[in-house]
């Protein structure tokens, strides 16, 4: 039995909107096995994304627990969280979110920026992080004159750079077409297998759900179904 | 520094619009350079008037004139060391653009007084030898290409001769003399006062000012009271002030030079305010989703906010250098005008000061925004 990275007892989220409370998360219990690599699904509005948010330490739940690696992240201020995020987790998002104005090298370098990394140091393991994803000929373009599928794979290594445990990706193949998803999405189940990181992965598609070893099905803020997958 | 790049790039993430935005600045501030630095030059010969001279002149107006038998009754004041006097000469060399700062003075009385021009004795005993003679300063002496030994024609925008009615004056330059404390000085062009007061069709037996020095600077109000005291209630009332704020009054004569440029300058930066505050808000409205990753990265909402505020201060910091430096290839240039051939220290320094406080304003609001900015509505595109 794996050790458990990630724990949400009675999580609860909610938000404002005008004058309405709107409930996107209720009572949420949820364990994650550290070198999981888990699809969350479920209509849109269900609560994957802000599920992901919570786990990721970019929002804060409303109500409960959330412990990653059994730090208590629920309890952190904006600054420690903000600390926590850069040496834990790694993020991939549906449109990249590449800077436009950096080379692919330095978007790697990135989260870099944070350690006391030597600029040599930077570059060396920004190159590694590109020739795990394979483009370590692509170091200096930048994003603009890469293609989507590229683009992702940058992302992806500026996510590994750091060595997080854990990966966060939200509809990361969303953007791109079956054939480069499924490169994609080969390079994360890789990564898991092969480099042990633990993913959390929200997705509409079914098909990429399949390289996750866990599927949670999530609507209006519960989870109503876990399956394991052949992935 | 390691940050540098990153800030950097994001600055010129729009390269047009930081392009237009940098080279409105840098136009601010080459207005700015020009015009403190001509008022500073202006304001540079009221800053070294000297402390134990005194000018009195009418008090009616600088251009009343004065009798010359003021001399004397002046001289018996208790406290006075020497008196001489000059006349505005209203003088230019061919073109009434080129002026002349030309004035008749009585070379034994009034060159003692004024001991900040270099002059050979030599030069001085030719003057007092030569009646149309003029000693000129050097800087004017090489603006014209003049040399000792030429006869020049000179004419006068107030004073014209008796003997033809012409306002063309003919020096023989006798000699040149050099003002080592300030070179702006060296404008000056004296001649003998007892050629112009005869020669003159008018104004005979007067002068424009009398210039008084005091034996001991402590006592100069004393002196200036004592002195205008003794033709109070006559048809030349006086007015006997320091040198300073004699310069300070002839300044104002032309307006409030220090009040204008300040205006011309608010304006100027008010507008710019509202034109990069408006350019630097919207740089950063269209990178939201960029601030946004940055926080997701691990970057605190303080780093990504000096981020902001550092992208301001270059730019505008950058613009004040190169608005600063263009102004200052510019003064020589102007040299002829103001005299003043460097742009001064303390206007490149309050210049930069500027630039730091502009960058700071401008940066409030988008700084502000970018501190606030939930990573999860960025995200989301909310």
């Amino acid at each position: 039995m794996s050790e458990t990275l990630v724990s949400l007892r009675g999580v609860t989220k909610s938000y404002t909107r005008g004058k309405e409370t709107v409930q996107v998360l209720e009572a949420l219990d949820l364990e994650i096995a550290a070198g999981d690599f888990l699809a969350l699904m479920g209509p849109s509005g269900s609560g994957k994304t802000t599920l992901l948010n919570l786990i990721g330490g970019l929002d804060q739940p409303s109500g409960g627990e959330i412990a990653v690696n059994g730090e208590r992240i629920d309890r952190l201020s904006s600054g420690k969280l903000a600390k926590w995020r850069a040496d834990h987790v790694g993020f991939v998002f549906q449109f990249y979110n590449l800077l436009p104005v950096l080379s692919a090298q330095r978007n790697v370098e990135l989260p870099l920026l944070l350690t006391k990394l030597s600029a040599s140091k930077r570059k060396e393991h920004a190159q590694i992080a590109l020739d795990i994803v394979g483009l370590k000929d692509r170091a200096k373009h930048k994003p603009n004159e890469l293609s989507g599928g590229q683009a992702q794979r940058v992302a992806i290594a500026r996510a590994l750079v750091g060595d997080p445990a854990l990966l966060v990706c939200d509809e990361p193949t969303g953007d791109l077409d079956r054939k480069t998803a499924d490169e994609i999405l080969t390079l994360l189940q890789e990564l898991n297998r092969s480099h042990g990181k633990t993913i959390i992965m929200v997705t509409h598609d079914p098909k990429a759900a399949e390289y996750a070893t866990h599927t949670l099905h999530l609507d209006k803020g519960r989870l109503v179904e876990s399956a394991e997958t052949a992935g | 520094m390691k940050f540098f790049p990153l800030i950097w790039a994001s600055l010129w993430r729009k390269k047009a619009r930081t392009l237009l935005t940098l080279l409105s600045i840098v136009v601010a501030f080459l207005l700015f350079g020009m015009l403190q630095g001509v008022n500073s030059a202006i304001n540079r010969g009221v800053e070294l008037a000297n402390v134990d001279r005194l000018i009195t002149i009418n008090k009616l107006s600088l251009t009343e004139p004065l009798p010359i038998s003021y001399l004397n009754q002046i001289n018996a004041v208790s406290g006075v060391e020497g008196v001489a006097y000059a006349t505005w000469f209203g003088s230019y060399y061919q073109e009434p653009q080129q002026f002349v700062f030309g004035s008749p003075v009585d070379p034994e009385l009034y060159l003692p007084l004024v001991p900040e021009l270099q002059i050979a004795d030599e030069s001085v005993r030719k003057l007092t030898q030569t009646r149309t003679g003029a000693v000129v300063g050097q800087a004017l002496m090489a603006k014209y290409d003049w040399s000792v030994g030429d006869r020049i024609p000179i004419q006068s925008s107030i004073w014209t001769k008796a003997a033809d009615g012409t306002s063309n004056w003919e020096f023989d330059i006798v000699g040149t003399y050099t003002v080592p404390s300030d070179a702006n000085q060296e404008q000056g062009f004296l001649f003998n006062h007892s050629y112009f007061d005869e020669a003159r069709a008018f104004g005979n037996g007067t002068v424009g000012w009398y210039l008084i020095k005091v034996s001991d600077p402590g006592r100069a109000a004393e002196v200036a009271r004592a002195v205008d005291a003794l033709f109070a209630n006559s048809s030349a009332e006086t007015k006997t002030q320091s040198e300073k704020e004699f310069s300070q009054s002839f300044i104002k004569q032309f307006g409030d030079i220090n009040f204008i440029v300040t205006a011309i300058l608010g304006a100027v930066f008010f507008t710019l305010l509202f034109l990069t505050g408006n350019t630097m808000m919207q740089s950063v409205r269209e990178r939201v989703p960029e601030l946004a990753v940055l926080k997701t990265l691990g970057f605190s909402d303080t780093t990504v906010t000096v981020f902001v505020v550092i992208e301001s201060l270059l730019l505008c910091l950058f613009a004040a250098v190169l608005g600063l430096g263009l102004s200052s290839l510019m003064f020589p240039a102007m040299k002829g005008v103001i005299g003043q051939a460097t742009l001064p220290a303390d206007v490149v320094l309050s210049g930069l000061i500027a630039a730091v406080l502009l960058a700071l304003v401008i940066a409030l609001i988008p700084a502000l925004r970018t501190m606030r900015l939930s990573i999860v509505d960025a995200l989301a595109g909310r």
